[in-house]
């Protein structure tokens, strides 16, 4: 799954960043591959919020869709 | 690259050592920088940015007060201007907050991969303590390897252990101390290079040191973010314990500010606070005292007098100086007694939303439409900046990720967002109509903003860049902070736009006096009277209107017009070219041919528009 098919309140372990940019603009602001966040909110068509400890990044949808996670438990 | 930059921006003094103000954004850096500094500070533009820099003394030191910024790089301007600083730095004093380690962090590691002196201000500790987090300060001193001092800037709480312990700035324990292979790297690019930190930011493939040294250097800056993230949490899993905290209000406000079913009543209710503020109390009540009572009835009739007594008025010199478009009267009167206090009034708005943290909310939640002009969120800030005035805001879209979204906002900016001044001049005639024409008025307006945008997005080639913004806790913001923004945004927006204002009050007079401006009147006619059924002397406002668009408007109240042709006017003069400085600004910041098409652009959509409103009407 992506990151644009996460509900609010989910906890997710990201998996994959497909794009280079994005991939170091979100190790600047904590998250890279393989970190744990929660996904604080997520507005229809639009970007997602995702949380860590109390990081909050909000992330536009197109990006979200190019962002693997799965939920934390799930292998 | 010029690695000198603090020394041109202030020579006034010779410095023993350079201290440096470094952190993110919002974290209050300031303070520490007013603290230590005093009175004696100076305050200058960083050249071809829109950045400015504060410099002051401290004892026999210079300390300098940098942008905001996550990391040091060439992202963006306030990156590039940070990092000329840091470059030159002999004692970097980070300033992070307390309550996200995880990112500040980040920027201390560079700060001490980069082989510079360290200290590190561990600020607002009384939200740690509110959000029920545990900092081990002295593990945390232990694993940076440089000094860290807790302290609550806004309450004074620990600067002036900050100042007694400037001395014991160290250099830490960099990411090359565990990965041997990245210092072997660093090595061979330090051999190279004038010094560590330039070899570091060659690695980090940073472009302004490739320009310098060109690419010697096999870019490493994934791996090397990636080591120093792991670094990060590393620190952070020792030092910092998140305990379980009760749910603080304004965290719920911050959720509600980014739900569209609370968020969008949240911004309504903003808007008419704006609404009130600028376009109510400002421009009516401020502007009267400032434009009329102060510029019109005291400042034009004595330089007119000086004039009249030295030069003469009814001469060419004269009409330039002190004529209906004079830049002694007109330019000045302009400038300052009107868009001043409006610009000033935005600013202010502008600062208390960003230093509170609301706007990057808006930005989430402005997001998806704004997707759909070809935009993203981000884009609200210059937006926003447009109804005060759109030369300025056509600046601030140096923001914007991409060429394309500039091109997108700039037009959009010059189409179809009236500036305060013009805005004041609408209300004054359309709110006496009554609801029926003001509705047709905003939704015509809105309507032909989403169409142009929807338009530019399919045609134009590339895609527009997505959002990816820290949303930072809100905040109740610091007044010192939000005034000095205020004021040098203020001086800032006088600098830039003053001089194209007095170009624009020469060139109009020269049309007067060399008989252009009738002439294209009378040219215009068949389009006025005709297509917009407008009375012919509807032309001379639209030749105002290419000048200064308010002008414009201005020129229709001394007309005899019924609703329909008031609310048609008016709508194609909003639509209307942007006025000479907002092009003129616009040359400057894309270039001639965008900008010529944007001008005609502009001119089919407002004639386009207002013929087709004309034709619903009747």
């Amino acid at each position: 799954m992506t990151l644009a098919d996460t509900k609010s309140g989910n906890k997710v372990v990201i998996e994959k960043i497909v794009d280079k940019m994005t991939r170091l603009q979100a190790l600047r602001f904590g998250i890279g591959e393989g970190s744990e966040v929660e996904c604080a909110g997520i507005l229809r068509g639009g970007p997602v919020i995702l949380r860590k400890n109390l990081q909050e990044v909000a992330i536009g949808r197109k990006m979200a869709e190019k962002i693997n996670v799965r939920l934390k438990g799930a292998v | 690259m010029d690695c000198c930059a603090p020394e041109r921006l202030d020579d006034n003094f010779a410095a023993d050592r350079n201290i440096v103000l470094v952190g993110n954004p919002n974290v209050g850096k300031s303070i520490f920088f007013n603290y230590l500094t005093g009175l004696y500070v100076s305050v200058s533009n960083y050249p071809g940015t829109t950045l400015d820099i504060s410099s002051g003394k401290f004892e026999n030191d210079a300390v300098f007060d940098t942008p905001g910024v996550y990391g040091v790089g060439s992202l963006n301007d306030e990156e590039r201007v940070a990092r000329d600083f840091i470059l030159s730095a002999d004692i970097v004093v980070n300033v992070i907050d307390a309550s996200h380690l995880e990112r500040d962090l980040f920027l201390t590691q560079q700060l001490i991969d980069l082989g510079k002196p360290v200290l590190v201000a561990l600020n607002m500790m009384d939200e740690v303590k509110r959000n029920n987090i545990e900092i081990d300060i002295n593990k945390l001193e232990d694993q940076l390897g440089v000094p860290v001092i807790p302290t609550v800037a806004s309450k004074g709480e620990g600067l002036s252990e900050i100042k007694a312990s400037l001395g014991l700035a160290t250099n830490g324990n960099s990411i090359f101390s565990k990965y041997p292979d990245l210092k072997e790297k660093l090595f061979i690019v330090t051999e190279k290079t004038r010094n560590r930190a330039d070899a570091l930011l060659l690695l980090e493939e940073d472009e302004n040191e490739i320009a310098e040294y060109g690419n010697i250097a096999v870019g490493a800056r994934e791996e090397i973010y990636i080591k120093r993230r792991q670094r990060v949490d590393e620190i952070v899993n020792e030092t910092v314990h998140y305990n379980q905290s009760k749910s603080l209000f304004k965290n719920k406000l911050s959720s509600w500010m980014v739900k569209p079913i609370t968020g969008i009543p949240l911004l309504g209710l903003l808007l008419y606070i704006i609404y009130k503020f600028i376009g109510v109390f400002v421009a009516q009540t401020v502007v009267y005292w400032t434009e009329e009572w102060f510029f019109l009835d005291r400042y034009e009739p004595i330089i007119r007098a000086l004039i009249s007594n030295s030069v003469g008025l009814n001469n060419f010199f004269g009409e330039i100086l002190g004529g209906e478009f004079g830049i002694l009267t007109m330019a000045v009167t302009y400038t300052f007694g009107l868009l001043l206090p409006l610009v000033a009034g935005f600013y202010l708005l502008l600062a208390i939303l960003e230093d509170s943290g609301y706007l990057p909310r808006i930005a989430v939640l402005v997001d998806r439409f704004l997707q759909k002009l070809g935009l993203n969120g981000r884009a609200i800030i210059p937006m926003l900046l447009g109804f005060g005035c759109v030369t300025m805001a056509t600046i601030t879209t140096r923001l914007l990720g991409t060429k394309r979204e500039r091109i997108i906002a700039i037009f959009l900016l010059g189409l179809a967002i009236p500036c305060s001044a013009q805005l004041g001049v609408i209300a004054g005639l359309i709110v006496p109509l009554g609801y029926k024409y003001i509705l047709i008025y905003v939704l015509t307006i809105f309507i032909v903003y989403v169409a142009a945008g929807t338009f530019l997005n399919k045609v134009l080639p590339g895609e527009s860049s997505d959002l990816l913004l820290d949303l930072p806790p809100l905040r109740l913001p610091d007044p010192r902070n939000v005034l000095k923004k205020t004021y040098q945004q203020s001086v800032a927006f006088i600098k830039e736009a003053g001089p194209i204002f007095v170009l624009g009050a020469i060139l109009i007079t020269l049309m007067k006096q060399t008989g252009l401006l009738t002439m294209i009147s009378e040219f215009a006619r068949p389009l006025t009277t005709g297509w917009l059924g407008l009375p012919a002397e509807a032309a001379t406002a639209f030749v105002m209107g290419i000048i200064r668009r308010d002008f414009g408007a201005a020129g229709l109240s001394t007309m005899v017009l019924t609703a329909g042709q008031t609310t048609i006017a008016l709508i194609t003069l909003t639509l209307f070219v942007p006025c000479i400085a907002a092009m003129m600004i616009m040359v400057k910041e894309r270039n001639l041919k965008e900008s010529i098409m944007i001008w005609f652009g502009s001119w089919g959509a407002a004639f386009l528009t207002g013929g087709i409103v004309n034709i619903f009407l009747n």
